[in-house]
């Protein structure tokens, strides 16, 4: 639904170039959740106005459903512009308009005839859960409430895409929890593709099927997320399971096991113990429900005779489990 | 002199200061608003990037800014002549009025729109609006509070100019409080005019900001 290829953007002062995208390739897949995690200032926020835009990329092709966007200008680019909706970090509402007023901007800018849009508005308040609050302006709003408006806003023009620029960052937990079931709710009711950024694991944990980890300006590392749990060396694995440095263990060897989709129903353990006479302890881990499946992560001690040999990590290998030893 | 000399003069110079600052308030108003808008347009991170214009613009501001007011009115008696085709009245104070206001004004505008979050403008362009609906429906409409305050402290300014209206001919309140109480030492007149005067400026300062109040929903 989305591709992007080559993409390179610079931002130039007049000491020095500062690549704030170099070189990205990106496709995000029809009717997915996909989110690209990164720490401020890794060039994701460029990277995702480079998909409508707002920001001109200085090389490189960006594709939303079939329309090229880069080569468009004018009104055309404009028209293409409402076929993508996109909500924002401090949800970017006009102060002046109610929240019904906010969700009919899109569909005046349309030239959406005024009957029509009071009953889309009507609809689309209700669709976030807000037919309550059409005629609240957004300080009247809550963070959550105003991060609804600019969903329905976002959804006006009944776009196939959505892109979202930190759009939990500013919100507490709770309220972030409830956005992002709205965001995968609807993904799946609308058939909506979904691109967001976020420097929060927990986001790409709660409603992610695919991730990229972006980092000066280059993607690092991308795929769904349960192919990227089993990568070994994977980054998002790390960060998503944080073990803590490995303790060195005189009489022990310590190995790093991550199970994802079969592989987690695997009784591992007992495999250890019974046939290769070992005894295991679990130094540190977590097991998680993404959207793409349960994935865990433990740290074992392994204590006995074959301890340091080869074998028993083969036989967990064979069974679809990733295995590392921790350094 | 006796209230009852003094209450004609004062209905007289009330009309003609609130003929000369009506026309001149509506049309900085318009001058103002479109000076300002450009300034935020041709801004280089502006909608409509244009630095070499954005810098003369500014220097004009700044040169209309800096002119004391005595100085512009009789400075731009020429312009006057070919606008108006007077130099001396109400109408020829009207004109100096207007061009003494208009960069005032203009640098408010500028401020006030300005303090729209760059977000929602941001916003707006990713919906696919036009300049012109970005401009008239985000910038100008999130603005109007301070524009409204904006335009209440230039009410207020031009009312002090329209005092030297007086050199013009142009007449009004702070001429008759020069004429009858500076000249003549007419201490009652004076004093009724000032009084006047600032009840004036009090009833537009409230009335600007209820005004502002109003629109602002914060």
């Amino acid at each position: 639904m989305i591709q992007i290829q080559g993409l390179r953007k610079t931002y130039r002062s007049r000491r020095r170039a500062v690549a704030a995208v170099d070189g990205v390739d990106l496709t995000v897949r029809d009717g997915e959740v996909f989110g690209v995690l990164g720490r401020s200032g890794a060039g994701k926020s460029t990277l995702l106005r480079c998909v409508n835009l707002l920001e001109r990329p200085d090389a490189g092709t960006v594709t939303v459903d079939g329309v090229e966007l880069a080569s468009l200008r004018g009104g055309r680019l404009r028209r293409a512009r409402q076929g993508i909706g996109m909500i924002h970090q401090h949800f970017a509402l006009l102060g002046s308009r109610t929240a019904a007023g906010n969700v009919a901007f899109p569909l005046e800018v349309m030239g959406v005839p005024r009957a029509e849009r009071a009953a889309r508005v009507a609809e689309l308040l209700d669709l976030v859960g807000l037919a309550d609050h059409a005629g609240a302006y957004p300080a009247q709003l809550s963070g959550g409430q105003k991060q609804r408006v600019g969903i329905a806003r976002a959804l006006a023009g009944r776009p196939r895409v959505l892109l979202s620029d930190e759009a939990t960052s500013a919100l507490d937990p709770e309220t972030t929890g409830s956005i992002l079931a709205l965001l995968r709710d609807l993904s799946q009711r609308l058939g909506l593709t979904i691109l967001l950024i976020t420097h929060e694991m927990e986001v790409v944990k709660r409603i992610c099927d695919s991730a990229a980890i972006m980092r000066d300006g280059r993607i690092v590392e991308a795929g769904t997320v349960t192919d990227l749990v089993r990568r070994p060396g994977s980054e998002l694995a790390r960060d998503l399971f944080r073990l803590g440095p490995a303790p060195q263990l005189p009489d022990a060897t310590v190995v790093d096991v991550t199970l994802a989709g079969d592989a987690t129903d695997h009784s591992f353990l007992s495999v250890l113990a019974r046939e290769h006479d070992l005894d295991v302890r679990i130094l540190s881990g977590a097991v998680e429900e993404l959207p793409g499946g349960r994935v865990g992560r433990l740290r074992l001690a392994l204590r006995g005779a074959h301890a340091a040999e080869e074998a028993p990590l083969r036989r967990l290998r064979e069974h679809g489990l990733i295995v590392e030893v921790p350094r | 002199m006796t209230w009852s000399e003094i209450a004609p003069l004062l209905w007289e110079g009330a009309q003609e200061t609130l003929y000369m600052l009506g026309v001149s308030t509506a049309l900085t108003a318009i001058g103002g608003l479109l000076v300002g808008v450009l300034l935020v347009l041709t801004d280089r991170d502006g909608l409509l990037p244009a630095w070499p214009l954005h810098v003369v613009l500014g220097l004009i501001v700044n040169i209309g800014r800096s002119l004391p007011f005595i100085i512009l009115l009789v400075a731009i008696i020429p312009f006057t002549r070919a606008l108006v085709g007077t130099t001396i009245g109400t109408e020829a104070a009207i004109v100096p009025l207007t061009v003494g206001a208009i960069p005032f004004f203009a640098r408010m505008v500028e401020t006030a729109l300005r303090e729209v979050d760059r977000s929602v403008v941001a916003a707006a362009t990713a919906m696919g609006a036009s300049r012109r609906e970005i401009v008239v429906k985000v910038l100008l409409r999130e603005a109007r509070p301070g524009l409204v305050s904006g335009l209440t402290i230039t009410v207020v300014a031009l009312v002090g100019y329209s005092a030297m209206a007086g050199v013009v001919g142009g007449g009004g309140l702070g001429d008759l409080a020069i004429r009858y109480g500076y000249q003549r030492f007419e201490d009652e007149v004076m004093l009724a005019t000032v009084a006047v005067l600032i009840l004036f400026v009090q009833l537009v300062q409230v009335l600007g900001d209820l005004i502002a109040r109003r629109l602002s929903h914060r």
